[in-house]
């Protein structure tokens, strides 16, 4: 608790007291009166004045005036103990939320704590520390064990093993030697690593999740815009309510009826009105349901960019894939070279020279099958056509490294390949020089993930790749994908996905996984864009609504299944508030209800809400 | 440019009150209140410096709500 609350805490306790104590004394009249003006004043005196100020800025109608109102009211009617009981348990109500959201918030800012205070260099042979924001690219910064990685960059000196699990909920370390790329908000855990950073501290992947983060709540969903629109036109709509409960009856009574008015009766009722109708159980749980479910998500390695992402992402029905990288390794092994007119050496030569400026994954097997370093010098005039090959100069021939439609393009006739993979053809000065295949390999869990999306509720499930069909065919076979869409290019995965957006019904959402290499314009045309594998991929945090920091496709689905949780708390929330307030409201109107219902459909309902809405910070079983 | 600031603030309504009077302050393009995250993300418009805006936000975030703290 901090001081604010524990002062709070002393005047509950002080006042209630008091009150028990004043409520048991046989004194009447003005001295009873005055008597319990001294509990009223310890408990209340913040609110009455906030009440005071709001009506000098114009302000009227907020929670504090409604307190004000109430209190003051019951008390003018000679019901002391229900005034100051009145604002004492707004005031624990008050006290509990404000700890709860403390709480929440300390238990999500230590989940997100990743922050690095300091990076050490070395100056004349001794460490110092300094604001990792004045570290300059290129320096050589030194992580001792048990401190975390504070910028981007390569290790030059040094192994260690680095525990990852605050970016990615992966909990098994990665091990680093020299050479290795490692990216901040990592944990060392064994060795002393010297890292030449690669990266400004403003730009690396740290200080991105932290800015996404922290920005998160700047996207608001529908609930929440519901909400504070409900808030604005709902606390000024049962103030008027309990002012026309307080005089029209009565008016009724006396002149129509020609009974007494029972004024004191009526403005009861009014003020028993007022106290339920506080809106705070909805305007705090809410986003604290969002928040919690945001932060519990990022523990587990999913970054949710926005809480409007969250109510989507529990909406989603139809979730579809990009192959490559997302439901296989991505990580391509040559396992044939069919060649007729060259050695297989030269070909796999010219192939992973001709492919060596780019960072698709083929050109990367290709390189480590040919073994060899490679002579940049020998490569010229470079010309990449997406989803065909490149065409590249190497030793001064023409050289053509890409699928059938490629050789169809320079118009050389390619064979088939017998075998199922990706086939990537070699033609030399426009003539035909052989096949090289390529294989990827699923990931292990790819299966189970798309298991525990149909379980999930996911209605259908689309793969689109680049790659040829019977490849295609043969993966989702593998992992029983409903639907398959091959040989597109970037291009067309955009329109396949609005073709399929345009087939959803109604509410239903349509998600699109990636890897965020090249499918940034399907990640933003999708209704939710997740991106996998984005640890220290800038262009995939950017494109994508939702991010999963390490690669396994299993967080998908529970992506999927947080988000309908938390969504789930909202709605019961929502229902919950709302209900009881509503009921207690007639039963207030009909003179049923008395001023203790209604501290409990104010504090208790609110009470309730916002521990609800806590459940939704555990989401590791889900 | 946008610049976040750390705040203070005890309820959610409150923060949400201060949005509204940020948004409304003149110099500032857009304003965003993270309650839970205890941040606020303000846009100013372009040729106003934050030295400038600031004072003035804070000076009409206190009149929604009494009790909060803008740290600039």
């Amino acid at each position: 608790m901090n001081k604010k609350q524990k002062k709070v805490l002393i005047r509950i306790i002080v006042a209630s007291v008091m009150m028990v104590a004043i409520a048991l004394l046989p004194v009447k009249g003005w001295l009873r009166f005055g008597l319990f003006l001294i509990p009223y004043l310890v408990i209340g005196y913040d609110i009455l004045r906030k009440a005071g100020k709001g009506i000098l800025n114009r302000q009227v109608f907020d929670e504090n005036f409604l307190m004000a109102v109430a209190t003051v009211g019951a008390i003018a009617l000679g019901e002391y103990t229900e005034g100051v009981a009145v604002m004492l348990f707004y005031q624990i109500g008050e006290l509990f939320q404000s700890y709860a959201v403390g709480k929440s918030r300390r238990n999500i800012s230590e989940l997100m704590d990743i922050r690095p205070d300091y990076a050490n260099i070395e100056v004349n042979g001794k460490l110092e520390q300094i604001d990792p924001d004045e570290v300059e690219i290129g320096c050589v910064i030194v992580v001792q064990p048990g401190e975390k990685v504070p910028i981007d960059g390569i290790v030059e000196e040094g192994n260690a093993s680095l525990n990852t699990s605050a970016l990615t909920g992966e909990s098994k370390p990665r091990e680093v030697q020299p050479g290795d790329e490692v990216i901040s908000g990592c944990i060392n855990m064994t060795g002393v690593l010297r890292i030449r950073t690669t990266k400004e501290f403003g730009e690396s992947t740290v200080s991105k999740i932290l800015d996404l983060v922290e920005n998160s709540s700047s996207k608001k969903s529908r609930s929440e815009n519901f909400i504070t629109k409900f808030a604005k036109y709902y606390t000024p709509a049962v103030c008027y309510g309990a002012l026309a409960l307080a005089v029209l009856p009565p008016l009724v009574q006396m002149l129509l009826l020609g009974q007494s008015a029972a004024w004191g009766d009526w403005i009861y009722r009014a003020l028993t009105f007022l106290v339920i109708s506080c809106p705070c159980a909805l305007v705090i749980s809410i986003p604290l349901s969002f928040f919690a479910g945001i932060g519990g998500a990022s523990h587990e390695g999913v970054l949710v960019k926005g809480s409007n992402y969250l109510e989507t992402l529990s909406d989603v029905r139809c979730v579809v894939f990009d192959k490559t990288g997302t439901m296989t390794q991505g990580v391509f092994k040559v396992v044939g070279v069919h060649h007729n007119a060259l050695e297989e050496k030269e070909l796999l030569r010219l192939a992973a020279h001709a492919e060596c400026h780019s960072s698709h994954p083929i050109s990367k097997s290709l390189q480590q099958a040919y073994g060899e370093e490679i002579n940049a010098g020998a490569v010229s005039d470079v010309e990449e056509i997406g989803g065909n090959g490149v065409i590249a100069k190497v030793d001064g021939r023409t050289v053509a490294v890409g699928n059938a439609k490629l050789m169809r393009r320079i118009g050389v006739e390619a064979k088939e390949c017998h075998k199922v993979g990706t086939v990537v053809h070699v033609a030399v000065d426009g003539e035909y020089s052989g096949h090289i295949l390529i294989a990827d390999v699923l990931k292990p869990a790819a299966k189970d993930a798309v298991r525990a999306l149909h379980k999930a509720g996911i209605e259908r499930t689309v793969m689109l790749t680049g790659d040829d069909s019977r490849v295609a065919e043969s993966v989702a076979a593998e992992l029983q994908i409903d639907e398959v869409h091959s040989e597109l290019l970037p291009a067309d995965k955009v329109e396949m996905v609005e073709k399929l957006l345009g087939e959803q019904k109604g509410k239903a959402k349509l998600a699109f996984v990636g890897d965020g290499i090249n499918d940034a314009p399907v990640l933003s045309r999708a209704d939710v864009g997740i991106a996998m594998g984005a640890l220290g991929s800038d262009a995939a945090i950017e494109a994508a609504d939702v991010v999963l920091m390490d690669d396994d496709p299993l967080k998908i689905a529970k992506a999927v299944r947080i988000a309908r949780k938390c969504l789930r708390i909202v709605h019961q929330n929502i229902v919950f508030a709302l209900g009881v307030k509503a009921l207690c409201l007639l039963l207030g109107a009909l003179g049923i209800a008395n001023m203790w219902v209604a501290i409990f459909a104010d504090v208790g309902v609110m009470v309730l809400a916002v521990l609800n809405a806590i459940r939704t910070l555990f989401v590791s079983k889900l | 440019m946008k610049k976040t600031y750390k705040i203070d603030v005890d309820c959610a309504n409150c923060a949400a009150k201060m949005e509204e009077a940020a948004k409304k302050t003149e110099g500032v393009k857009d304003a965003t209140v993270n309650f839970m995250a205890l941040k606020m993300i303000v846009e100013f418009e372009e040729g106003k410096t934050p030295a400038d805006v600031m004072p003035t936000v804070l000076k009409n975030c206190k009149k929604v709500e009494d009790d909060c703290e803008i740290f600039f």
